[in-house]
């Protein structure tokens, strides 16, 4: 199978600090793969540089082979990238309908409507009509997710799934996030900050610390002691060997 | 004395309908784009000079050099901004002042050139249009001009809600006034949005400069105190509210025209008190509503007073809040 995503060589700034080093992977269609790191590690650097709201300093992003680093945010959504943001980031004074139908609107055609989408989060059901600003964490949630997919992207980034959320509204996410990985088309780069949510349901971890990758591979490949250790960044001597 | 009264009211009202219009391209561009365009009565003046030629000099008929000129300062809105005004934001917050006040001065001595500092008016293209009226019951004389220009502010206002609430391009305009970079992860190019905005912007301008022509006269130079009307309109309605400049701009024509009754020259002056007057109680009721309300925020002001009076005796920074909530 073809390549979707490659990301290479990836390096973003934030004035003079480098957020993001260097960072490389390659998801295949329908692939997971799950980013975690404490905080700051330049989780949401990374991501805001695939979706195109961050101009890396290095490297290239590629979609289907085709290289997209010069594109702007609004056309790599045409392309076929969607991100639920860091902080959900709805229109706040706009329904939840219309917040779902700009993004209906405006990115690309394919299977994913109102209707399904509203299928895939009922809780969205009765809430249509109501300013997204009104909405709880979860409900919020919900509609972000439920706008990126309206743009039908290949690559879909969700930062900060279960952030802020209740245990019963994280386990609801996820359900509805197995449907789309089950479904293998859609390619998914989850943040997540729940190492045992990110372990199950990842295809390929990647381990940041202060901007780096600290460790990088298949859930299964990989021992916990080693995750744990990559997640604190320390270091020890069989790093040189990789 | 009542039936004077009675016909300002009226005029003014009805003259609320022009500076709504013009309010209305200034209040899109700060609310959409964020966006201060100080050139915006100039524009106003050249679809007023634009339309006028073409109608004089051209010989075409007043309602379509009305339908030619509008698109093209349209397209002049859209050319304007992906040229000047998009690069002039990424430039703080005082280039884009500089820019459009340059652009005003280049406008003004641009239209001077060409058509000369003389007075200007559609009023003799427009037949009986112009003095025409209704006698009301009660000797009150209704301009037939006053109430089309009414009516097409009224209906364009509506038109443009109705637009920015259900269409495509309304919605992406909206979204990109809330949160520029959350719209382009919606696939909408902000930029696009933004030249949008401006093409609006400067239709509505152009189109209030012909009701402006077809009232009175206009120079090249009318375009600085259209400027004034249109902010005073849009300050005193609410920036960002559409339904609000409508209401501004009557609150603005109405203070004018009472004014006028006062004095010839008290016309102008109230309407800059008023909009002072709206502008300080807006200023003092957000003061007071991060100070926990009218009554805490008074009683602040009186601890103050009382301190500076006594010179001393120490009290508490803050009025209970308990009794705050206004
Ligand atoms: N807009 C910004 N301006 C300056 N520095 C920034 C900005 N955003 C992030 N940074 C810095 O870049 C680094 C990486 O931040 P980033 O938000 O990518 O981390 P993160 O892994 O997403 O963290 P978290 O888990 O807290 O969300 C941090 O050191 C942060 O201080
Ligand atoms: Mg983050």
């Amino acid at each position: 199978m073809m390549t979707r995503l490659i990301v290479e060589n990836l390096t973003c700034r934030h004035g003079l600090l480098t957020a993001v080093r260097d960072v490389s992977f390659a998801l295949r269609a329908g692939e997971v793969l799950c980013v975690i790191g404490a905080n700051g590690a330049g989780k949401t650097t990374l991501m805001n540089a695939i979706a195109g709201t961050h101009r890396p300093v290095g490297g290239r992003i590629a979609l289907d082979g085709v290289d997209v680093t010069a594109q702007p945010a609004f056309a790599r959504v045409r392309s076929g990238i969607a991100m639920s943001p860091e902080g959900r980031r709805l229109f706040a004074d706009m329904t939840v309908r219309e917040n779902l139908l700009i993004a209906a609107e405006n990115g690309r055609a394919g299977d994913w409507t109102l209707a399904r989408v509203l299928q895939a989060f009922p809780q969205l059901r009765p809430l249509t009509d109501m300013p997204a600003g009104r909405l709880s964490g979860g409900q919020r949630q919900a509609a972000a997710i439920g706008r990126a997919l309206l743009t039908n992207p290949v690559v879909l980034l969700l930062d900060e799934v279960s952030l802020g959320l209740s245990p019963a509204a994280v386990e609801g996410v996820y359900q509805s996030l197995a449907m789309i990985k089950e479904a293998r088309t859609t390619t998914m780069v989850v943040v997540e900050q729940d190492l045992t949510r990110a372990l199950g349901f990842a295809d390929q971890v990647l381990c940041m610390a202060e901007g780096q990758t600290e460790l990088q591979g298949m859930p299964g490949h990989l021992s916990r002691e080693q995750i744990t250790d990559a997640y604190f960044g320390i270091h020890d001597k069989e790093l040189s060997d990789v | 004395m009542f039936d004077g009264v009675l016909q300002a009211l009226l005029q003014g009202g009805l003259l609320g309908g022009y500076y709504a219009i013009i309010a209305a391209g200034l209040s899109l561009m700060v609310g959409v784009v964020r966006f201060i365009n100080l050139a915006h009565g100039d524009m106003a003046v050249l679809g007023a000079m634009v339309t006028i030629t073409l109608t004089e000099v051209g010989g075409v008929p007043v309602l379509w050099s009305i339908m030619i000129m509008l698109p093209a300062m349209a397209l002049m809105g859209w050319v304007m901004h992906a040229t000047l005004f998009q690069r002039a934001m990424r430039g703080g917050f005082l280039l884009p002042i500089l820019v459009t006040i340059g652009l005003g001065a280049a406008l003004q001595n641009g239209m001077f050139g060409l058509w000369g500092s003389n007075t200007r008016s559609l009023g003799a293209s427009i037949g009986e249009l112009s003095w025409a009226s209704w006698i009301l019951p009660g000797g009150i004389i209704l301009g037939k001009l006053p109430v089309l220009i009414f009516v097409t502010a009224v209906v364009v206002i509506g038109a443009l809600h109705l637009m920015l609430k259900k269409t495509k391009l309304g919605r992406a305009i909206r979204a990109t006034a809330s949160d520029p970079e959350a719209a382009e992860m919606c696939g909408v190019s902000s930029r696009q949005a933004h030249r949008a905005a401006a093409a609006i912007a400067v239709t509505l301008a152009a189109l209030a400069g012909v009701f402006l022509a077809m009232r009175g006269q206009v120079t090249p130079y009318s375009g600085p105190a259209q400027l004034i009307f249109a902010f005073e309109a849009v300050v005193i309605g609410g920036i960002g509210s559409l339904g609000g400049t409508l209401i501004g701009g009557m609150v603005l024509g109405v203070s004018q025209s009472l004014g006028g009754l006062i004095s010839p020259q008290g016309s102008l002056l109230a309407g800059h008190l008023v909009f002072v007057s709206v502008l300080i109680w807006r200023l003092s009721r957000d003061w007071a509503r991060d100070h926990g309300g009218w009554r805490a925020s008074l009683a602040i002001s009186a601890i103050k007073l009382r301190r500076r009076l006594t010179g001393g005796a120490p009290a508490p920074d803050r009025a209970p809040s308990s009794k705050g909530a206004a």
